[in-house]
């Protein structure tokens, strides 16, 4: 598709005004670009029929910088929400999508992250059916802040809460660790390595629904560790169930650049966020063939048991180090902080 | 990744495990002088594994931990005054008197968190408008590179940067936790990094005044048992040498370019060292030549003073003579997301490492 909105090399507060500027910003771009029966109604908010239990889920980005390695902010906008979605036991289906765009901002580069949306949901089988866009003075923003809600029918089979963890269970992450964390960190620091470090940004939601139609119930758990990283989310398991988590860190999957770039900036990529990669905790029995079907598929082609929970230090996670020493994993309490010596 | 696997392996570092288990006869206190040493010791559960007869004393290398709170409280008058103040990350979140660095890029402030002062040396150049300050903290480690950036700015004849200068020295650190009345400390962790830099001879004078044996020692699991290894071996045989195990890193020399840099900045001048107090000739100043590189001076800040926490024991916490439980407020009042000292705001300071280790396993 090519757009061209010639007038206008760059988003300015007209675009946002709510008058002339704005309409033409909608027909040339957004309606153009999504054209589908429920945006092209161009009402201020749109109908859909949906029965039964809904899984929802609405998150914010604002990515910088908003293009890197391996993605954009829009693609970020759609994985991050489907993601969530699917990590309740959802198959995502609608989409709500409403840009802060900061004035001065490049219309080109708008209109590749409008695409790139586009793309995105036609990948992971979601429709956008509204939105908003309004722009912010230079200065009062970041380029572009970008918000989507989505929502979609419960999988039917689907029974995740932490209620269903017990002692015994397998804890499985989908793939290597770290990646987007470290692909915005290179970019922002200018770290060059043999080959990119390219974020994992990608839709789980395919995967998760086949993980949830082969085993149902006795998948007991999903969470995918974006920001907090790994550690994170099994503090918030250790926590919520009372229950300890083993982990060991022979088993954590690390790709060698990115364990080398957090060695140089002095971070540990348990804490590193990720957009790609999800955890799931399982009964001790369907564990190897849990894995297996995972590896079956693009999306979890590197899945691998890290740990299991246990009866052992209650309400925390303990990390078997490679040398055979434990240590407490505790949640991040700021951002990462580098080390300085 | 070499260099890295092969000190993180099983087998040898078992093996020093078991050398450590057999040579030891008698209690001994070691202490670990670099954060992140204890750092490392912490994150492979090292601690655990050593003979309980070996025990691990948390020393005053953590930047962060002996930075007085007054800098803290210059930076953010800097801050106040319009100045973009950059500094490295960890120190960032400690406290102030009143707030930290962070809560006063909230209210405001131009903060920059950079992994080097050369990152700040450009921002200066790229805004010539403005005042640039780089917070240069730490040991010798970070010396070399924040002299560097003085002579950058130098050679670009900018006007616009200066640096806040906190430079403590090592050796005059271990001296004076020997001299302290209640030292308990038999034997030294040499900080691997410092002496990359400085290299060893400067310890030699050290170990034969105090009788004490002090290990160069680096900050893999491989290196961390060898070394504590190597300290054991020493003790139980009563010699005291300095010894390097950190050989494929350190000479004896250290490294010559970086110290000519620093010596053509800095000159070795009285510090203050946050819980312990002033050391004399301790830390780094600016030259008089580079007098005008100093931010105290230009932004007239040298004047302001702090009164530290008065229940902070971080003092005999960065001597060793304390442990963080021994701390009333430790796990109460302080914790690392309310910290009222330096050593429990860095993943290097002892308080932090107890309270994510030693409260929660033991408990």
């Amino acid at each position: 598709m090519s757009i061209e909105l010639s007038n206008y090399k760059s988003i300015n507060l007209g675009h946002g005004s709510g008058g002339l500027m704005t309409r033409e910003l909608l027909d040339e771009i957004i309606f153009k670009v999504f054209n589908n029966p429920y945006l092209n109604q161009k009402h201020d908010g749109s109908i859909v029929k949906i029965e039964g239990e809904i899984a929802i889920s609405t998150d914010s980005f604002v990515v910088s910088p908003v293009f890197f390695k391996g993605g954009n902010i829009g693609e970020l906008a759609v994985h991050g929400t489907v993601n969530d979605i699917a990590m309740c036991g959802g198959i995502p289906e609608y989409l709500s999508l409403a840009f802060i765009v900061e004035e001065g901002m490049d219309m080109n580069d708008f209109i590749k992250i409008v695409e790139s949306i586009k793309q995105t949901a036609d990948e992971c089988g979601v429709q956008v059916i509204t939105g908003d866009t309004k722009v912010v003075e230079r200065g009062k923003g970041d380029k572009i802040f970008v918000n989507t809600t989505g929502f979609g029918k419960v999988h039917p089979g689907a029974n995740i809460s932490t209620d269903r963890i017990k002692v015994g269970d397998k804890i499985i992450v989908s793939g290597y660790i770290a990646q987007h964390g470290m692909a915005i960190m290179s970019e922002r620091k200018g770290l060059q390595f043999e080959s990119d470090i390219i974020s994992d940004t990608t839709n789980l939601n395919y995967l998760v629904k086949d993980l949830l139609d082969g085993f149902g119930e006795k998948i007991h758990l999903l969470r995918d560790p974006t920001r907090g990283g790994l550690s994170g989310v099994l503090s918030e398991i250790a926590n919520d169930t009372a229950k300890g988590v083993s982990i060991y860190e022979k088993d954590i999957p690390l790709e060698k650049q990115v364990a080398a770039a957090c060695e140089i900036l002095g971070l540990d990529p348990l804490y590193v966020a990720n957009e790609g990669v999800f955890v799931v905790i399982v009964d001790n029995e369907i564990a190897d063939e849990v894995i297996d079907a995972m590896r079956n598929d693009e999306k979890g082609r590197n899945a691998v048991c890290i740990g299991e929970i246990s009866n052992e230090n209650p309400s925390k996670v303990v990390m078997h180090s490679i040398i055979g020493g434990k240590r407490i994993v505790s949640p991040l309490i700021g951002e990462q902080l580098p080390r300085i010596c | 990744m070499k260099y890295l696997n092969e000190y993180r392996n099983l087998e040898a570092t078992k093996n020093y495990l078991k050398r450590i288990e057999k040579t030891v006869t008698r209690p001994w206190k070691i202490m670990e002088v670099c954060g992140g040493q204890t750092h490392g010791l912490i994150k492979n559960g090292i601690i655990d594994l050593l003979p309980d007869k070996v025990q691990m004393i948390h020393g005053p290398g953590c930047p962060v931990c002996v930075t007085p709170l007054v800098l803290i409280d210059k930076a953010i008058a800097l801050m106040d005054q319009g100045v973009i103040v950059c500094s490295f990350g960890d120190m960032i979140r400690v406290p102030g008197s009143k707030k930290s660095l962070l809560e006063a890029k909230s209210d405001g402030g131009d903060l920059r968190i950079l992994y080097s002062p050369l990152e700040a040396v450009r921002i200066a150049a790229d805004n010539p408008d403005r005042e640039v300050v780089f917070f240069a903290v730490g040991f010798e480690t970070t010396a070399p590179a924040n002299a560097l950036s003085v002579l950058h700015a130098k050679n670009e004849g900018l006007k616009n940067y200066s640096i806040l200068v906190s430079h403590v020295l090592v050796p005059p650190a271990m001296e004076a936790i020997l001299d302290d009345e209640f030292c308990n400390i038999d034997a030294f962790l040499g900080a691997g990094n410092v002496c990359a830099i400085m290299g060893t001879s400067e310890y030699h004078e050290l170990s034969t005044k105090y009788e004490i044996p002090i290990v160069v020692t680096g900050f893999e699991p491989l290196d961390l048992v060898e070394g504590i290894f190597m300290a054991v071996s020493q003790l139980e045989a009563g010699r005291f040498v300095v010894e390097n195990q950190y050989a494929r890193i350190v000479k004896e020399e250290g490294n010559l370019a970086a110290k000519e840099v620093i010596a053509k900045v800095f000159e070795i001048g009285d510090r203050d060292w946050r819980g312990i107090g002033t050391i004399p000739k301790s830390g780094y100043v600016l030259r008089s030549e580079y007098s005008h590189f100093d931010a105290e001076l230009k932004f007239g800040v040298e004047s302001i003073s702090t009164k530290e926490h008065a229940t902070c024991i971080a003092g005999a916490i960065l001597k060793g003579i304390k442990k963080p439980g021994e701390c009333s407020e430790f796990g109460s009042r302080c914790t690392p997301s309310n910290p009222m000292g330096a050593p429990m705001v860095s993943s290097e300071g002892a308080c932090a490492a107890y309270y994510h280790f030693a409260t929660n396993l033991n408990n």
